[in-house]
Parts: structure tokens; C-alpha cells; sequence
């Protein structure tokens, strides 16, 4: 592949929803303009002026809103040219080094594609029944694509850079763009729920730019050029010569920072009021495929701490972290009323798997974590762009007022069924096989880490028993039936029917997944 | 400039940087706590300026200069603005409650009561400023110079910040917080290895920019639905 070519493919996943982004702004701003003619006339004039539009483009179809679907197709497309190509002949770089693709980073792009797939597909139902019920104008609905469209352009960005500083700030920038999609209502537990999540993450964060600096001067330190001491294949390389005092405390702050984008304790705290609040598709991105951004921020890092400091100082930390998300997220999904809720802190039960493998650390468990980073993406984002329908055909999120959603719009029902069974580690799901390797990497790495895979496994059972009591509860018993739009399904079939082909074989993936998981040290 | 007066200098700065940190703490108006921040973004400027005409990096000074117009000058401006709003947006009720208006106008611009009272917050200053000397000894030691001795001062100013954003009440106060951290953290950048490359530090002033202005439009929103901008108010969200 030519030079121009690999930089093309490197800069487009970010690029297009960036572009994407800008031309939903400018026709929202356009759309809009008309509007300050009339509303000097009477005091309701501005509501008359927000409803104008939505008069004007009343065909029931709107290419408006598929055109999201655009940036998600070059997403994956762009994920596959280059895992093609690196699995072929090795990293592509462009811009001299800022941009870079590994393995990881086609398997991340995949997953963010595939995700993006599932939740931009579901958009256009969701928004058209936000507009019936009355809760959407089109202000709001241009704000939201150019939000989401920015929001992807984001997680592109932190997949495809090599400098960990870039890293870093797109990172930040989602909970930026992301802060106006969980509070997209005036309500008080929107403006709550986004409140806490700018501060906590933007705080959380902070302290991922702090441990960003101390690597930085320990490479500095080590005599790495100013200009390569944050790309992330030098440091790898000359990780040995890092000073271990200072790594070590930037490596926990580090972890400790992109742990609290990544759901993990002590910073978790935003996380199942913004997934809770975020509009459904919404939810569907940040838990499937932000999560997971930033865990693999962490995965990038842990490579730098192992070199320098062995194995050992990641492994205690990780396991510590989670080990106690998982206790903390099984015993309120235990306690949970809330269907939203109970899928957010499902999120935090896998993402602490995950973080399980990351400790483990051999081949196994970090290609089980990789698979199960994408197992869940598409389990979890079919579950939420569910629960949101289920938001508009029942109007409430307490698991204890809805039932017998199997009767009343079975279709709807049996998607987030398969997406809870899926998310409930069952075969044929994906996540089957992941926490199956977890398991066994956890029992083959040595007396503590067994032990410590034992507990998880406990609270793993746990968690399982929650949300089985609690999806039964909300599907079965009578109802009335509801009319049901089929055509509007698709994107949660194909997102269940993705999970369910992971997990029978990886086909041609597989090579994919053994070069993502050496490149990140298994 | 002579080492001994570069290094007075930044002795200087550093001490007025953590100064305003503890003098933050101390203040309860929100009108002189965001003054004081002010002052503290003019003292990062100053280490940066200073750091850069001893090395004699004309770009230090002027990543030091525009540091010290985001963080003493549209910062200060923008938090000064919303705390204006906030005052402003005296809802047109009856003059009859013009008292508890003036309370709840007073409660608006005022930390009130703080979760822990100031006098433990100056003490819990002065133990986390050790913490900070602590923490930082390997840090000191990889490079003695007169500039990685003085950074613990950044990490003092960061465990200051995120001590402010966890115990005052008041949502501007908490963005204050949250700005001192991030200024600790721009000064140990600074301390430590004259800054972050170019194309990172201005991404990540640009997120810092972009933040306080989202949290301010939240605080308005936050007291239209509230009524208040009282964070212990948020209490919707829970299990």
C-alpha cells in the first residue's frame, strides 16, 4: 500500500464524522435562520419559530437522518482496508508518526464501526418517535447528529493516533461533545446526570494528563527527543529505560484516569446516571464502544508499565480495580430498579472482566479481553437502542411497572432478550467464548490470580442471577398486543446476529485477533 | 539573567502559585475566589515565561503568554460571567419575598457552608502540600535543577483542586476546582519538562476552554431546574 494511500485510510475514520459533523451544524444554523423574522411578533413567537421546521419537512422518510449511517459504513470500511493491510506487512504511520494502525487499531475501529452501525441505524426510529411523542424539534434533532457525528470523530481519533498526548485530548474531547447529548433534556435529573458527568470525567481525566506528563519526563529523562517522547511505539521500545519511581506513579495515575472514562472504580460515578439519561442511541455508543476507547488507552499503557517495571505492578493494580467494580456493579444490579440503570452497571461488570484479562495478561486473556470488547459493543449497544423503544412504547424505566413486553410487541421484546441472553454470556454469543478464555487464563496464571478468578467468576453468577430475575420480570405476563414496526428492527438483528457469528468462530478476523493481541504484548 | 535570580524568580512564582491555591480554599465570595484564580493563572504564566527566557525558547514564552491570557484573562471572564447570570436571573416572583430573595441571591454568590469549615480546609492545605513533597521526592531526584525542585508546588496545587472539588457546594466553585487542578497540572508540565509538545498543550487548553464553557451553560441550566446551583440539590440520580 503507497504512503498516501495508508495516510488516506488513516485520516478518513476521523475525518468524515468531523465533516459529517460540520454540515449537520451548518443546515441546523441554516435551517434556523429564518426564524428571527416572526419572533419579535408576540410573546409565544419563539415557540411558533421551533416548531416552523419541523412543519416544513414532514415526508415521513428523512435522509437527514440516515445520512448519519455514512460515517459508521467508512469507519468499518477504512477498519477492514487496514487490517488487511497491517496483518499483511505490519503498522501503517502517516503524518510523521501522529497517526498510526496497528493491529489493535483495526480492531478497535471495527468495533466502533459495527457499534456505530447499530446505534446510527437505530437513530432514525428513535428520533421519529421522539418527534411524536413531542420531545424532539428539529433543532434538537440537528444538534444531535452533529453531537454524535463529533462524538465518533473523537473515538476515531484516540483509536488511530500514536501520540499520547493526542490520545489524551481525544478522549477529553468526547465527554465534551457527549456532555450535551446526556443532558438533551432541561430536565433536573438530565442537567444532574450531565453535571456529574463533565465533572467527574473531566477530573478523572485530568489526572490521566498528569501520569501523561510524568511518562513524558521519565522519557524525556531517558534522552527520547521531545518530539518522540509521547509516541507510543518509541516508549514501548525504550520502555527499559524509563525511570520505574516515576513511571510507576504515572502509570497509576494513568489507569486511575482512563479507568474513570472506562467505568472502572473509584471514578465510576457518572457512569449509570449519564447511560441512564443519554438519548438511547446515545447510551448505546458510549457504553458499547467509549468504554472501551478508553480501556484500550489503558491496554496502551500497560505495555509501556510492563516493560519498564515487569509485570507485576499493572497486574495487583488491575486486578484490585477489578475485582471491586465487579463486587460494586453486582450488588446494586442486585438492588436495581431501573432497566437503563441495570444495563449501565451490566456495562461495569464486563468492562472489570475485561480489566480481569488486562491483569492476566497472557495471550489467552488478552485476546479473550479483545474479543470481549467487541462482543459486548454489539450485545450492549442492541440492548440499549432497545430499552429505548421500550422507553417510548411503555413511558417509564422502572423494571417494576413494565411487563409483559413479549406479548405486547414481541419483536422489540425478543431483541433485548437475545441482547440480555447474550449479555448473560450464553452460547452462541461471543461473550461466551471471551469469558470462557478469561476463566481459563485466570485458573492457568498461578494460585492468586486463580483465586482472584473464583471471586469473579462468584460475582459473575451473581450479576447473571440479577438480570435474568429482572428481564423475565419485564417480558412475560399479559399484555396487549402493540403495533410493531419491523423494518425499524434491523439494526438490532444484525448487531445480535454479529455477536452470535463472533462467537461461533472469528473467521476471518482471527488473524486480525492474534496480531491486535501480540501488538499489545500477549 | 543570572542563575541565582532565575531561580529566586521561579521560587517566587511557584510561591504565589500555591499562595492563591490555599488563598482559594480560604475565600468564601465567589467573586474573589474567581479574582484570586486570576491571579494564580497570571503567577503559570509567569513560571512559563521564566522558564522560557532561561533556556532561552522563545516559543516557552510564548506558550507561557497565551497560558496566561486563557487562564487569567477568558477563564476568570467566563466563570465572572455566569456568576453575573446567575445573579441577574432573579426570578420576577412577588415583592413580598423580597427578603428570602435577597438570602437566596446572597446563598447564589456565597459558599455558605462548606462541608468542612475553613480551618480544617487550611489544615487539610498544609497536609497535602507534605503529601505533595512526599510523592514527589523521585520525581526531584531523577533531575536536580532549581525548577524539578520546585514542583511539588504542582502537585500540592492539583490535591488542593480536587480537595476544592470535592467539598465545596456551590457549582462555580467546583468549576474552580476543577481549574486549579488543571493548573497544577499545567505547572508540574511546565516544572518538569518546559511543557508538553506544542500540538498537545493547545489541544488540551482548547478541552479545557470547551469544558468550563459547557459546565457554565449546565450551571444555568442547573438553576433553572433547581432553582439553586447547589450541588447537594442533585439528588434525583441514585440507587
Amino acid at each position: 500500500m503507497s504512503p498516501t494511500a495508508s495516510a488516506l485510510l488513516l485520516t478518513a475514520p476521523a475525518a468524515t464524522p468531523l465533516v459529517i459533523a460540520a454540515a449537520y451544524a451548518l443546515t441546523g444554523l441554516r435551517t434556523r435562520r429564518p426564524a428571527p423574522v416572526p419572533a419579535p411578533v408576540t410573546a409565544k413567537g419563539p415557540v411558533l419559530v421551533a416548531e416552523a421546521p419541523a412543519v416544513q419537512e414532514a415526508p415521513a422518510r428523512r435522509p437527514a437522518d440516515w445520512a448519519g449511517l455514512l460515517s459508521p459504513v467508512v469507519i468499518l470500511l477504512c477498519g477492514s482496508l487496514l487490517a488487511a493491510a497491517v496483518v499483511d506487512d505490519g503498522p501503517r504511520t502517516a503524518y510523521s508518526g501522529l497517526l498510526r494502525a496497528d493491529a489493535l487499531t483495526a480492531w478497535m475501529l471495527l468495533v466502533v464501526g459495527a457499534v456505530a452501525v447499530v446505534a446510527c441505524g437505530s437513530a432514525p426510529a428513535y428520533l421519529s418517535g421522539e418527534r411524536a411523542a413531542g420531545r424532539a424539534d428539529a433543532g434538537t434533532v440537528w444538534r444531535y447528529h452533529a453531537l454524535v457525528q463529533a462524538f465518533l470523530a473523537a473515538m476515531c481519533l484516540a483509536v488511530v493516533t500514536a501520540d499520547l498526548g493526542v490520545l489524551w485530548v481525544a478522549v477529553e474531547a468526547t465527554t465534551i461533545v457527549t456532555a450535551f447529548l446526556v443532558g438533551h433534556r432541561h430536565t433536573r435529573t438530565s442537567v444532574e446526570a450531565a453535571w456529574k458527568y463533565v465533572v467527574i470525567c473531566s477530573a478523572g481525566i485530568a489526572l490521566a494528563f498528569l501520569g501523561t506528563v510524568l511518562i513524558y519526563y521519565a522519557a524525556r529523562q531517558a534522552g527520547i527527543g521531545e518530539a518522540w517522547a509521547l509516541d507510543w511505539p518509541t516508549l514501548v521500545a525504550r520502555a527499559d529505560r524509563l525511570d520505574p519511581a516515576v513511571t510507576r506513579l504515572g502509570i497509576t495515575l494513568v489507569v486511575l484516569g482512563f479507568g474513570a472514562k472506562a467505568g472502572l472504580v473509584p471514578l465510576h460515578a457518572w457512569l449509570p446516571d449519564a447511560h441512564s439519561q443519554a438519548p438511547a442511541p446515545v447510551s448505546a455508543l458510549m457504553s458499547g464502544v467509549l468504554l472501551s476507547v478508553a480501556f484500550a488507552a489503558v491496554l496502551r499503557y500497560r505495555v509501556i508499565a510492563d516493560a519498564a517495571l515487569g509485570p507485576g505492578f499493572t497486574r495487583v493494580l488491575l486486578a484490585g480495580i477489578a475485582l471491586l467494580t465487579l463486587a460494586l456493579a453486582a450488588g446494586l444490579l442486585l438492588a436495581q430498579r431501573d432497566y437503563k440503570r441495570m444495563l449501565a452497571y451490566s456495562s461495569m461488570e464486563h468492562m472489570s472482566l475485561i480489566a480481569l484479562a488486562a491483569a492476566i495478561g497472557s495471550p489467552l486473556a488478552l485476546s479473550a479481553a479483545l474479543l470481549h470488547i467487541a462482543g459486548h459493543g454489539l450485545a450492549k449497544s442492541v440492548a440499549f437502542c432497545a430499552s429505548g423503544r421500550i422507553l417510548q412504547i411503555v413511558g417509564t424505566t422502572r423494571i417494576g411497572r413494565v411487563r409483559g413486553l413479549l406479548a405486547r410487541a414481541p419483536l422489540l421484546a425478543g431483541a433485548f432478550a437475545g441482547a440480555v441472553v447474550a449479555l448473560m454470556a450464553f452460547p452462541p454469543f461471543s461473550l461466551f467464548a471471551s469469558e470462557l478464555g478469561i476463566a481459563r487464563a485466570g485458573f492457568a496464571a498461578g494460585q492468586r490470580l486463580g483465586w482472584v478468578t473464583a471471586v469473579a467468576l462468584l460475582l459473575v453468577l451473581i450479576a447473571f442471577a440479577a438480570l435474568a430475575a429482572r428481564t423475565a420480570r419485564m417480558l412475560l405476563g399479559p399484555g396487549a398486543p402493540t403495533e410493531e414496526n419491523p423494518s425499524a428492527l434491523w439494526p438490532l438483528a444484525l448487531g445480535l446476529a454479529a455477536c452470535a457469528a463472533l462467537g461461533v468462530t472469528t473467521g476471518p478476523l482471527t488473524d486480525l485477533l492474534h496480531a491486535a493481541t501480540r501488538a499489545i504484548g500477549g | 539573567m543570572s542563575n541565582g535570580l532565575y531561580t529566586q524568580l521561579l521560587d517566587l512564582a511557584c510561591g504565589a502559585f500555591l499562595l492563591a491555591a490555599v488563598i482559594v480554599l480560604w475565600q468564601r465570595e465567589l467573586a474573589a475566589i474567581v479574582r484570586v484564580f486570576g491571579l494564580q493563572g497570571i503567577a503559570l504564566a509567569a513560571i512559563a515565561v521564566l522558564l522560557g527566557a532561561h533556556e532561552e525558547r522563545w516559543d516557552l514564552v510564548a506558550v507561557g503568554i497565551g497560558i496566561g491570557v486563557l487562564r487569567a484573562g477568558v477563564l476568570p471572564y467566563l466563570i465572572r460571567r455566569a456568576l453575573a447570570a446567575l445573579t441577574a436571573a432573579e426570578p420576577a416572583e412577588a415583592p413580598r419575598r423580597i427578603t428570602g430573595r435577597q438570602r437566596a441571591h446572597s446563598e447564589e454568590v456565597r459558599e455558605t457552608q462548606p462541608l468542612i469549615n475553613i480551618t480544617a480546609s487550611l489544615l487539610t492545605a498544609a497536609l497535602l502540600t507534605l503529601l505533595a513533597y512526599a510523592a514527589a521526592r523521585p520525581l526531584t531526584e531523577l533531575n536536580p535543577t532549581p525548577a524539578t525542585r520546585a514542583l511539588p508546588v504542582g502537585l500540592a496545587v492539583v490535591l488542593i483542586g480536587f480537595f476544592v472539588l470535592v467539598t465545596r457546594r456551590r457549582a462555580l466553585a467546583q468549576v474552580v476546582g476543577f481549574l486549579l487542578l488543571d493548573n497544577g497540572i499545567t505547572a508540574t508540565a511546565f516544572l518538569a519538562t518546559s511543557g508538553v509538545p506544542l500540538i498537545v498543550e493547545l489541544g488540551v487548553s482548547f478541552d479545557v476552554l470547551l469544558a468550563v464553557l459547557v459546565l457554565q451553560i449546565l450551571t444555568t441550566r442547573m438553576r433553572e431546574a433547581f432553582g439553586t446551583t447547589d450541588i447537594d440539590d442533585l439528588r434525583e440520580l441514585h440507587d
